[in-house]
């Protein structure tokens, strides 16, 4: 499954850049979904993918049966995932405020630091 | 966007509502050893808002909150996070080292990770309200 | 011990509130906070006489070896006492001072802050604490020089004392870790101990370098003078404290608390005595061509600490008693002269001795302050500050390198400091009346108490030198020198070569004082010469920096976001797939084990962001990247992450609202590039997609490391009593990232609220200006 996966996150990631480097400010915010989706992905395939065995330790027991998936990187996933909407949300409301001042939605008449 | 009262949605939210939110304690409260925690917790509560946000508008959901702002959530959340900080130092460990206390009676462990779980609980809630609801105000000023 | 320092960081928090409670008293309430100090300093004397030290432990970050650890020993006493006992009197000093100023609660905050860092830096052992508080000096004196913010002098002198005292800090910096590299130990006491490993090691001359880079800006030795007369656009208060009797000395104190380990080389000897020398002779002569009272005693404090430099680099055992009794005597007459000189400004409203003069019959106390002060800066029996000229005179003459050059500059700094002193202690009290801005009356007590105990001490210590000698200063020295030293100073040498040559400078000195005016006018045709000193210098190079980086913004921060991402991604690319390749080609191992709902799951996940990038409408846009998060969603859940699976799908359902709420508020998708750009995009985008898909693959090959995750496995229910490892993890193995994480969610969300909310500002900015595009497209 692993080489899948990693041409999935390859491409994901080149939408992702593909995306930011327009120059509309909405495809940007399109870019920035698919690129944290991307990373997040690319740090949950990392410890490589287990089917079916969740990092859950059956009652009474003290540990779990058999192998189970690597639990770190869904820890790190689980905060990105949330981060990343947190972050989305700052940027699409900075982007709907530069949008409302600047009256352009070209990022090359943006480039002036004092609007 | 806001003004789209259907039946449907209307009587969805005010039943669903209430469920949602009980949901989310019970994912909150089992999430150490199954499923859930803070983080799915936070955002299945704010879900049932954002639904309640949609079907009877800002004002309305302000109402049903009282008198708590999205924003005193996130700071309860963050100081209830910090809070989970001290007790480790009290008994002459390291910060943050998980404390465990038995409550007599029934059979539950209060424990620092428990109170720190809840901060996550209503930091996740207070952010994601606070950002829909401010979104949700401005539309409505701005038609 | 420490803690009882370090409460001063507390007190000076507290200081606003102790304003409310008791308003214009407050000065005196917060000086028995160094008084008390003193007082404890005080009581360590007997002990440390005895030649012992005290050394305070307190562990601070122990797996770095890093302690807070003070050490108490003659020489950090010496400048202990002189912290406490001083501050003590500028915090009564500066009640009378700056009486009634609306800005005295930011003066006493900022002043406590600098009198514990400054406690800290002369008591600390460690090498790193004592930097931290080094650094705690130099921003508090940025604040104090600046305190008259409003006025765009006193900013710019602020800046410059800041810039060039962090420039050597930074040179400081390098210097100590070298040291500690070098000696393999981070303590002072233990590398003042190895004194011959240290002299001997490859890095001594780069390490000596940048330390005295350290110690010469912090304590305005030539050629980074010029930063301390301008430093008197502080309140006087700040000027007999930071600028002539404490911070100024933090440079000369470091330099004597390494010469045990690193002084007595030929290097050593060289530049400090020379660099010594001719500040000291620099700071004389400046000051002669001032009219201003604080700048003459400002350029008269670089012509001691110039003294003090020279004598450590002589470093025989004679030279480092002169040391410590300059240091003393120094300390001693000029907090009391400057305290006079803000009093005289205070009183007649000007700073400018030759509008000054008859004032002896309207302030008689502050004339005698002044008086016994000026004596003894001049240097005249029996003050103290003789006994201390005396034994500099002395130790010139042992000096072994550069002896003639030392002794001319030194004479001349002699005569030329006698000159100063009657200008300063004689001008403004005698001769006619002039009159001055504002009726000159006797200062209040408050403001006369400080200069009158250091006058009286100075007297009190000339008359009974054993007082001194043979307590502290023997301590003080015998920690320079490194082992236990007899000093026994007295008065009466006999008639030998130094007091002859004081008796010269004495007359010298008082003929400069008579014909001083004309002197001065002669002096001002050098003017033109003196406009290219050391700090025309500085100006340059700070012009220099400015036309540097505005160079280097206009080139690197065009403007256009697209280049800087365009820049980001071709170094990744170049950096990452040039080792990727080199390094390890990518070796492949195709084992494929796919299910079909798998591939399907995957394949609508890459269809999805597909659609998304060549889309021309918002909603579809919307749409499919919706698709794209469910199929992630779905691929968490399959291949064994439940929580993530519900965090993505709640997450994405949010995401979607939020878009809705937000995208549609925008303009639609706009096609702005061309096709040639189009293409360009997507061969850069491809191959970064490429270089990624090759990485993972080739990173899975690769096992460098045990996993952590077996620990966390393990003991999640033996230790942490949770069955759901994920959730272990974030909240209990992993907390404080957790703690910081939902930080930076709470701060987006603020983040949001106040992009939203507070807009009321830029609405009538809106209007102001006309729709029209002022940007080039």
């Amino acid at each position: 499954m692993e080489p899948i996966m990693a041409v999935a996150i390859g491409t994901l990631y080149a939408a992702a850049i593909f995306m930011i480097l327009r120059r509309s400010i909405v495809k940007l915010v399109i870019g920035l979904i698919l690129l944290s989706n991307a990373a997040n992905l690319l740090i949950f395939t990392s410890a490589g993918m287990t089917r079916g065995a969740p990092p859950l330790i059956p009652e009474g027991l003290s540990a779990p049966v058999g192998a189970v998936a690597d639990p770190l990187p869904q820890a790190v996933v689980l905060t990105a995932i949330v981060i990343a909407f947190g972050v989305l949300a700052f940027a699409v409301v900075l982007i709907r405020r530069a949008y409302e001042i600047v009256k352009a939605d070209d990022l090359d008449k943006m480039k002036e630091t004092d609007t | 966007m806001v003004k789209s009262g259907t039946l449907i949605l209307h009587t969805a939210a005010r039943i669903l509502m209430p469920l949602q939110l009980l949901f989310s304690v019970f994912l909150l409260l089992r999430g150490h050893d199954e499923p859930g925690g803070g983080f799915i917790a936070g955002l299945v509560a704010a879900g049932a808002f954002t639904l309640y946000l949609f079907a009877f508008g800002v004002s309305a959901t302000r109402d049903v909150l009282r008198m708590v702002d999205p924003r005193d959530l996130i700071g309860m959340g963050l100081l209830l996070g910090m809070i989970s900080v001290f007790p480790a130092w009290f008994v002459d460990q390291p910060f943050l080292t998980a404390q465990w206390w038995e409550v007599p009676g029934i059979d539950f462990k209060a424990s620092t990770p428990l109170i720190f779980d809840i901060g996550v609980y209503l930091a996740v809630l207070g952010s994601v309200l606070a950002m829909v609801m401010t979104l949700m105000e401005v539309d409505k000023d701005e038609p | 011990m420490q803690l009882a320092v370090l409460s001063g960081f507390v007190l000076a928090a507290f200081a606003p509130l102790l304003h409310r409670w008791f308003g214009g008293r407050t000065s005196l309430v917060l000086a028995v906070f160094p008084a008390a100090l003193a007082l404890w300093f005080l009581g360590q004397v007997p002990a440390v006489m005895d030649g012992e030290v005290l050394t305070l432990a307190l562990e601070w970050v122990p797996s770095l070896g890093m302690s807070l650890t003070f050490v108490i020993d003659g020489l950090s006493l010496l400048f202990a006492l002189l912290i406490t006992v001083i501050g003590t009197f500028v915090l009564i000093y500066a009640g009378g001072y700056l009486k009634g100023h609306p800005d005295l609660v930011r003066f006493h905050i900022v002043i406590l802050a600098f009198m514990v860092s400054m406690l800290g830096l002369v008591l600390a052992d460690g090498l790193l604490t004592m930097f931290v508080f080094w650094e705690l000096t130099s921003i508090t004196s940025y604040l104090l020089i600046g305190f008259n913010h409003a006025d765009l002098e006193a900013r710019k002198s602020a800046r410059q004392g800041l810039f060039v005292t962090v420039a050597g800090g930074l040179a400081l910096m390098a210097g100590l870790v070298m040291l500690g590299i070098a000696g393999g130990s981070w303590s002072l006491s233990e590398l003042n101990a190895m004194g011959d490993v240290l002299r001997e090691h490859d890095l001594y001359a780069p390490l000596l370098i940048c330390l005295l880079l350290g110690a010469f800006t912090k304590s305005a030795q030539f050629p980074f003078h010029f930063w301390l007369p301008n430093a008197m656009a502080a309140p006087t208060p700040v000027s007999a404290y930071l600028h002539s009797a404490t911070m100024v000395k933090a440079g000369i104190y470091l330099l004597a608390r390494l010469h045990p380990g690193l002084g007595g080389t030929e290097m050593w000897i060289g530049i400090l005595s020379v660099v010594g020398a001719l500040t000291m002779f620099t700071g004389a002569f400046l000051a002669i061509r001032h009219t201003n009272i604080k700048k003459l005693l400002a350029y008269s404090t670089v012509m001691a600490l110039g003294t003090l430099t020279m004598l450590l680099g002589i470093g025989t055992e004679g030279a480092l008693i002169a040391f410590a009794t300059f240091l003393l005597a120094h300390s001693l007459y000029k907090g009391a002269l400057f305290m006079v000189a803000g009093i005289l400004d205070h009183e007649t409203g000007t700073k400018d001795v030759t509008a000054m003069g008859g004032l002896r019959p309207l302030m008689p106390v502050t004339a005698l302050v002044a008086l016994i002060a000026a004596l003894s800066l001049a240097g005249v029996p029996p003050l103290f500050g003789f006994i201390a000229k005396e034994l500099m005179f002395e130790s010139v003459l042992e000096a072994g390198r550069f002896r003639a050059l030392i002794l001319l500059l030194a004479f001349s700094a002699a005569f030329l400091t006698i000159a100063v002193a009657a200008i300063v202690g004689l001008r403004p009290f005698f001769g006619e009346r002039r009159q001055t801005p504002r009726v000159a009356h006797e200062a209040p007590a408050s403001m006369l108490i400080g200069p009158a105990v250091l006058a009286i001490l100075s007297l009190l210590l000339g008359l009974t030198p054993m007082l001194a000698g043979t307590g502290l200063l023997t301590a003080a020295a015998s920690a320079v020198i490194g082992e236990p030293v007899q000093v026994s100073l007295s008065l009466w040498h006999g008639i030998n070569l130094p007091l002859l040559m004081s008796l010269a400078s004495l007359g010298l000195g008082y003929a400069l004082f008579r014909r001083w005016d004309l002197v001065r006018g002669r002096l001002a045709r050098l003017d033109p010469l003196m406009a290219r000193g050391p700090e025309a210098g500085y100006e340059a190079f700070m012009h220099g920096v400015t036309v540097v980086s505005d160079w280097q913004t206009r080139i690197l921060q065009n403007g256009y976001m697209r280049n800087y991402i365009m820049v980001m991604v071709l170094t990744l690319i170049g950096l990452v797939g040039n080792s990727l390749l080199l390094r390890h080609a990518p070796a492949i191992a195709f084992h494929v084990d796919v299910r079909f709902h798998e591939v399907v799951v995957v394949g609508m996940l890459v269809m999805g962001a597909l659609f998304a990038t060549v889309t021309r409408s918002r909603l579809s846009a919307v749409v499919s990247v919706g698709i794209m998060g469910f199929s992630i969603a779905l691929t968490f859940i399959l291949f064994s992450a439940p929580d993530l699976g519900i965090t993505q799908l709640l997450v994405e359902t949010l995401t979607v609202i939020l878009l809705v709420l937000v995208l549609f508020r925008l303009p639609r998708f706009a096609s702005l590039s061309t096709p040639v750009e189009r293409i360009r995009d997507i061969i850069v985008a491809g191959s970064a997609g490429v270089l990624i898909t090759l990485l993972v693959l080739t990173a899975w090959g690769i096992d460098q490391f045990v996993p952590i995750s077996g620990y966390m496995i393990d003991n999640s229910v033996p230790l942490a009593h949770g069955r759901n490892i994920v959730n272990v993890i974030l909240v209990d193995y992993r907390a404080l990232d957790t703690l910081g994480e939902i930080f930076v969610l709470a701060l987006a969300a603020i983040g949001v609220i106040a992009m939203l909310k507070l807009r009321a500002g830029d609405k009538a900015a809106k209007k102001a200006t006309p729709e029209k595009e002022p940007y080039d497209g």
